[in-house]
Parts: structure tokens; C-alpha cells; sequence
């Protein structure tokens, strides 16, 4: 590897690792985050009080998603004609500069200078709003929680509850200054602001923009979960809507969304359903009174096929972006979803990611987890994440010249030093003479043991070898044993 | 090459030598935790409804127009939305006229263009049907037409749905078998489980977010 493609790994390297520690240091931003996962995680559990249940539902949810995966181009092509048939438009693209071309086309289309926006993910992957914004059109959140991030020119810091890193005081600080409204903590009053702004909006826009949660083949028909009607509101009102999603959020039939929608709503909020379950199969009909009068899908690969190429890297495209792993994430829980630095953080984002950006941008992703396993138990759909991290580890030291490229940017952590210690060690371990010399000579020069070992000191003491290794005590011990 | 052939062959290729996964959908799991007897469907739904706020009223089929226009009165609504030529929209019409002091009607009978400012600052309450409900999670099943569109059930700030009592299911996955939905979808269908809330402020439940702040359910007891 060249020099110039270490500089910058370096750089975000260091970025995450400030991040982080910056974020352990905000008792508030720690506060926040700490009772949101508490209250999140005690909401799921007690809507999965049937453990039977819930694993078996958990089995069916991955052997859906398999299903599907098994047969994502055929699936994306029925849904695509299914689509075209009732009347929407579908459009695919390679990169998120190709998506974001088209939306503005269509935008452009129409003349359009107001957008509203429902709660996707996608389109923050995009980043929609900067790119229409830079093109003089307003692109309005209208989530409650992404209005707040986007009203403070922030991003989400959770893919389900995006404004969870501030809290009521926060928000009303915000509105205050912001929206020239009276300064008030009462959550009732704060929404209700919220509403009475994002009405009008809802009102005037040009264009709703919406994700999807699942696209179903068999009837050609996206579907949007949501608690706040904000998901109705963008796809209803506006003359136009363009859906969002990434190509993997096809499945095959109508009956695979029960038991994906039950997993999703109880496994995000601990909900049996959410407010509003929207089935959108076509734009209005010619004798309809309402609805958008076109409707376009536009299907995103970003580095989905990469993961796709590798058959257990393709799990992660199971995810159905409920939440819960970073829910129950230590890491996620003491540094929030900022210092990620990404547009998914938690263990989902520490696995995706790499595949939309390339490793070498975020090296650091696969090793900020304590393999707990937590993530892995509650994922829904059974993405071993735990495994998938020590993948994306592997990968990233993987040598520069590994004829097998698996992913972009693999191998970005290669260090020839740290090979050639392991290499050391693995020969030292399997040699019982090396091992035997290696054991007398560290522990009789024990006193030339380093005091400082980078960053192990930094958070514990240095390590020591004993006087006496374990093999000469044993060897003593039967020897003496030997003697009565 | 396009997108899409550079995706779908990327895809394809990636996929060589392999067979797809077999279907094993397992029914029983999506079914049997969620069957009720008859009796119970309406106790059900009311439990999983008023957990999160809906109002809910047991009424009849010769009963409901009056027991609405008391809802309304009670609240104070100064106009009601209805699909006039709808069964229900006929009823409350005819029950009006001879009730002249109630609260005034408004039909939603053009394009939504035509009137889209009055519908948003001026339509305090609605009454839509619904296909029937689903008892397991507390869901009516809402499927808009041209007589009673879609922004019907979603702009007005309270929103009063009739339910026949014949008409709830068990669950979800028998509601799409029974309807036969994958043989053919709407342009748009709901499920509708309450009315529209948020939690996004510090994990504070809070309702009336951007759709109905209010839903009143009347459930027709002998239809």
C-alpha cells in the first residue's frame, strides 16, 4: 500500500477514536442515551414475553429474508414489473450520485422547489437534503425527531428515534431559538409546535419523498410502517411522490410482511403494530380524488451487491433496520450514534457501512465491539453480527497483495509489523523448544518487561511475567510430589 | 450498461451455482398466538385499541347516527367530512335532515386540488367505513376509494371510523388470505392502529403528531 492511501485512513482513524472518547466525556449526551436503551430494551422484551415464540418467529424472519436474497434479481425485476403495471415509475441506481441525478430530474420535471420528507434512511445515505439544498430546493424533514437533527443541522443518532441524543430541554432550547416560539419542556406543547409548523409544509410541497420498509413482489406494493402519519402525510399529499429504498428491501410475497412486521415494530419500539401500516401499489387513478398522481421508486445498490458477492457478507443485507442491536449495544449506549461518524452507527452501521464507503474509511468500525454477542441474540432476523465483525477484521489486515478483493478498501489496517509479530507468535506456540526458551528467557528478564505497551497502559497496568512459569511450577510441584 | 443491467448482473453472478431457498412459511407461527373466539375478538381489539388511546364505542346499526352526532356535540366540532355517496355517508345525511340544529356537513365530493385549504384548516372531524379490523393488533383495515379517499382518514384532527362487529379478524395473515389481497392491491390500504403519536422527545409518548389526534371507533354490534 502507498503511502497516500494510509494518510487518509489515518485521519478518520483518529476522528472516530476523539469521537469517542469525546462522547464517554458528556455525562448529558451519556445520560440521554442510557435511559433511552434502558426504556427500548425493556419495551422489547416485555412485547417478546414469549420466548418460544419469539425465537421461532425469529427463524421464520431470517428464513424469509434468505428467501428472498436467494432470488433478489428475479424478485427485483417482478417488482419492478408489478410496479410499472399498477403506474409507478422505477428507476435503479449504482451510486448515490446516480440516485440523487434522478430525483432531481424528476424534480426538475415538475418545477418543483419544495420537498417534504418521511423518515428514510436512504435518502440520508444520499444526503439528499444537502444535495437539493446546494440546487435552491427546500427539503424538509418531517419525522419529528429528523425535523429537530435537521432544525440543528444535525444528523440522526439512531435510525429509529433520529433526535434521541437530546432531551426535552434540548428540543425547547432549539424551538426557542429556531422557531421564535415561547420556550416550553412540555413534550405535548413541543410536538404540538412541531405539528402546526410541518402542516403548512405538508400543504405546500411540490414532492414527498419517502423510504420504504418493504417492497413486495408478488403485488408490486411498498410498504411504510410508521407511529406519526408524517409517512401517510408525504406519500398522500404532495402531486408527486419518489420512494427511496435499497434493492434489497424486495420480498417475495404479501404473507412474508406479517411475520417481518411483526418482528420489526415489537422489535424496534416494543410495539405489536404501529400506528399506520401504508400499502402505496399506485399513483392515483384517473376517477381517485386524491393520492399523488405519480409515483417513482428509485432502487439504490451503494455497495449492497459487494456484500451480496460474498455469501456470508450477504446476511447483512437481511437487516430490516429495526434498531434493536443498537439498542442493546454497550458500546452504541455509551457513545451514541455521532461518534460513528456514519449515516447507520451501532453494529448494523459497523457492518454496512464498510460496504457503502469502503473499509479504509472506516477502519475502525469492526473493532469498536466487545463481541458481547447482545446484538446478535436480539437481531430479528438472525444476522450473526458478532461473526460478521470478525470478518470485516480479517479483511482489514488482510495483506495488500491478497489476490481475492472482497470488499473496497480491505486490508486498510495491513501492518507489516504487527504480521510479522503474529507470525512470531503463532511459530512460538506451536515450537515446544521455542516455547520452552521463550518461557526461560522471560521469565528470568522479567525486569526488562516494557512499562509502557501503547495504548494497553493507557487504561491498565503494564503485564509482567511471573518469576516462575506455569510448565517450571508444575514440573516442582510433581517432582515434589514424586519425593514422599 | 445501464444501472440496472450492471446490478442485476452483479447479482446474478453472484448468485451462480446456487438454489434458491425453499419456501417453509410457517402459518401456525403467525396464526395460532393469534386466534380468538368470536366473543372475544371485540375485547381483544377494544384492549390492543385503548392501549394507545382510541376511543372506542359500542353501538348498533340502527343506533350509530345518533350516538355520532352526540360525539360531535359533546366536542364542540363545528363541521363533519363524510363520502356522501357511501351507505354510511347516505345514512348520516338523512339523519341530519331531521335533525337540523347538528353540526354542519361537508362532503368530499372534487379533487382534493380544488379544496385543499379548506380540508387542512377547516375540517375539524371525519367519518369513514372500514373493511373490518384486526383483533390481534388492535388495527382497523382502512382501503380508501374514490367515494371516501384516502386523506379522508388521515387530515382531519379527529377521525370517527364505523366497524361492523361481523367484520373483525384474528390476525393479519388471515386477513390477506380472506381478501384475497395478493391477487390484487389498491392503489392504497391502511392499517390503522390508533391515533398518530410519537416518542421522539426523550422517549415521551405524545399523540397527535401529524395525523388524527383523536380516533373514535364505533363498532356495530349486531352487523
Amino acid at each position: 500500500m502507498n503511502a497516500s492511501a494510509i494518510i487518509p485512513t489515518v485521519a478518520v482513524e483518529e476522528d472516530f477514536r476523539t469521537r469517542a472518547h469525546e462522547a464517554l466525556g458528556d455525562t448529558q449526551l451519556r445520560n440521554n442515551f442510557r435511559s433511552a436503551m434502558d426504556s427500548l430494551m425493556t419495551k422489547r422484551a416485555a412485547s417478546f414475553s414469549d420466548a418460544h415464540e419469539r425465537e421461532h418467529l425469529r427463524a421464520l424472519g431470517n428464513a424469509v429474508r434468505a428467501r428472498a436474497l436467494s432470488k433478489l434479481p428475479d424478485l427485483l425485476e417482478q417488482l419492478e414489473h408489478n410496479l410499472t403495471r399498477n403506474g409507478v415509475t422505477v428507476h435503479w441506481a449504482e451510486t448515490v450520485d446516480e440516485a440523487n441525478g434522478i430525483v432531481f430530474s424528476i424534480i426538475r420535471a415538475h418545477e418543483a422547489r419544495q420537498v417534504i420528507k418521511g423518515k428514510s434512511m436512504v435518502s440520508e445515505e444520499m444526503e439528499m437534503n444537502h444535495f437539493l439544498a446546494d440546487r435552491g430546493i427546500e427539503c424538509l424533514e418531517s419525522d419529528m425527531g429528523e425535523y429537530i437533527v435537521q432544525l440543528d443541522h444535525e444528523k440522526p443518532s439512531h435510525i429509529i428515534m433520529p433526535a434521541i441524543h437530546k432531551n426535552a430541554g434540548q428540543v425547547a432550547s432549539l424551538f426557542h431559538d429556531k422557531l421564535g416560539v415561547e420556550y416550553t419542556k412540555d413534550v405535548d406543547q413541543l410536538i404540538q409546535i412541531g405539528r402546526r409548523v410541518l402542516r403548512q409544509k405538508f400543504f405546500e410541497a411540490d414532492i414527498g419523498v419517502s423510504g420504504v420498509n418493504f417492497a413486495v413482489a408478488e403485488t408490486g406494493t411498498l410498504l411504510l410502517v410508521e407511529n406519526e402519519g408524517n409517512g401517510r402525510m408525504s406519500t398522500t399529499v404532495p402531486p408527486v411522490h419518489i420512494a427511496v429504498t435499497g434493492i434489497e428491501k424486495v420480498v417475495e410475497n404479501l404473507r412474508d410482511v406479517v411475520p417481518l412486521l411483526s418482528l420489526l415494530t415489537r422489535s424496534a419500539l416494543g410495539q405489536p403494530i404501529t400506528t399506520y401500516v401504508n400499502m402505496i401499489s399506485g399513483p392515483r387513478k384517473d376517477h381517485e380524488l386524491d393520492g399523488p398522481q405519480e409515483v417513482h421508486l428509485v432502487l439504490l445498490d451503494n455497495g449492497r451487491s459487494q456484500a451480496f458477492a460474498d455469501s456470508e457478507l450477504r446476511q447483512t443485507l437481511n437487516c430490516i433496520r429495526c434498531g434493536a442491536c443498537m439498542n442493546h449495544c454497550p458500546v452504541y449506549t455509551r457513545i451514541g450514534g455521532h461518534a460513528y461518524g456514519e449515516v447507520y452507527p451501532g453494529p448494523i452501521g459497523k457492518i454496512i457501512t464498510p460496504h457503502m464507503v469502503g473499509l479504509a474509511k472506516v477502519p475502525d468500525h469492526p473493532s469498536a465491539s466487545s463481541l458481547c454477542g447482545a446484538c446478535g441474540e436480539v437481531c430479528p432476523v438472525k444476522i450473526p453480527i458478532p461473526a460478521l465483525l470478525r470478518r470485516l477484521r480479517e479483511e482489514n489486515v488482510k495483506a495488500p497483495d491478497t489476490p481475492h478483493k472482497v470488499m473496497r478498501g480491505q486490508g486498510s489496517k495491513y501492518s507489516r509489523k504487527e504480521r510479522f509479530i503474529w507470525n512470531a507468535w503463532a511459530k512460538l506456540n506451536s515450537s515446544p523448544t521455542l516455547y520452552r526458551l521463550f518461557g526461560f528467557f522471560a521469565t528470568r528478564l522479567r525486569a526488562l518487561a516494557p512499562s509502557n505497551v501503547g495504548p494497553w497502559t493507557q487504561n491498565h497496568s503494564a503485564p509482567k511475567p511471573a518469576a516462575r512459569s506455569l510448565h517450571d511450577m508444575a514440573r516442582a510441584h510433581l517432582a515434589k510430589q514424586g519425593d514422599r | 450498461m445501464s444501472a440496472k443491467q450492471n446490478i442485476l448482473a452483479k447479482l446474478r453472478n453472484s448468485l451462480t451455482g446456487t438454489t434458491p431457498v425453499a419456501d417453509n412459511f410457517d402459518v401456525e407461527l403467525v396464526t395460532a398466538p393469534y386466534t380468538y373466539a368470536p366473543e372475544q375478538r371485540i375485547a381483544q381489539l377494544r384492549k390492543q385499541m385503548e392501549a394507545v388511546h382510541t376511543e372506542i364505542h359500542l353501538t348498533s346499526g340502527a343506533e350509530w347516527p345518533t350516538l355520532l352526532a352526540q360525539l360531535l356535540q359533546d366536542r364542540q366540532l363545528p363541521s363533519l367530512l363524510i363520502a356522501p355517496t357511501t351507505p354510511h355517508g347516505e345514512r348520516v345525511t338523512q339523519h341530519w335532515a331531521n335533525n337540523p340544529t347538528l353540526p354542519t356537513l361537508k362532503a368530499y365530493d372534487r379533487p382534493v386540488e380544488e379544496w385543499k385549504a379548506e380540508l387542512f384548516n377547516d375540517t375539524p372531524a371525519s367519518l369513514t367505513t372500514t373493511l373490518g379490523a384486526i383483533a390481534a393488533t388492535g388495527s382497523l383495515i382502512i382501503w380508501p376509494t374514490r367515494e371516501e379517499p384516502r386523506l379522508m382518514s388521515l387530515v382531519p384532527p379527529v377521525h370517527f371510523a364505523l366497524l361492523k362487529a361481523s367484520e373483525i379478524r384474528d390476525n393479519f395473515y388471515q386477513v390477506q388470505q380472506e381478501f384475497e389481497w395478493a391477487r390484487g392491491m389498491p392503489t392504497n390500504a391502511l392499517l390503522v392502529s390508533g391515533p398518530s403519536k410519537t416518542a421522539d422527545i426523550e422517549q415521551v409518548l405524545a399523540y397527535g403528531a401529524h395525523g388524527p389526534k383523536d380516533l373514535v371507533v364505533l363498532i356495530l354490534e349486531d352487523q
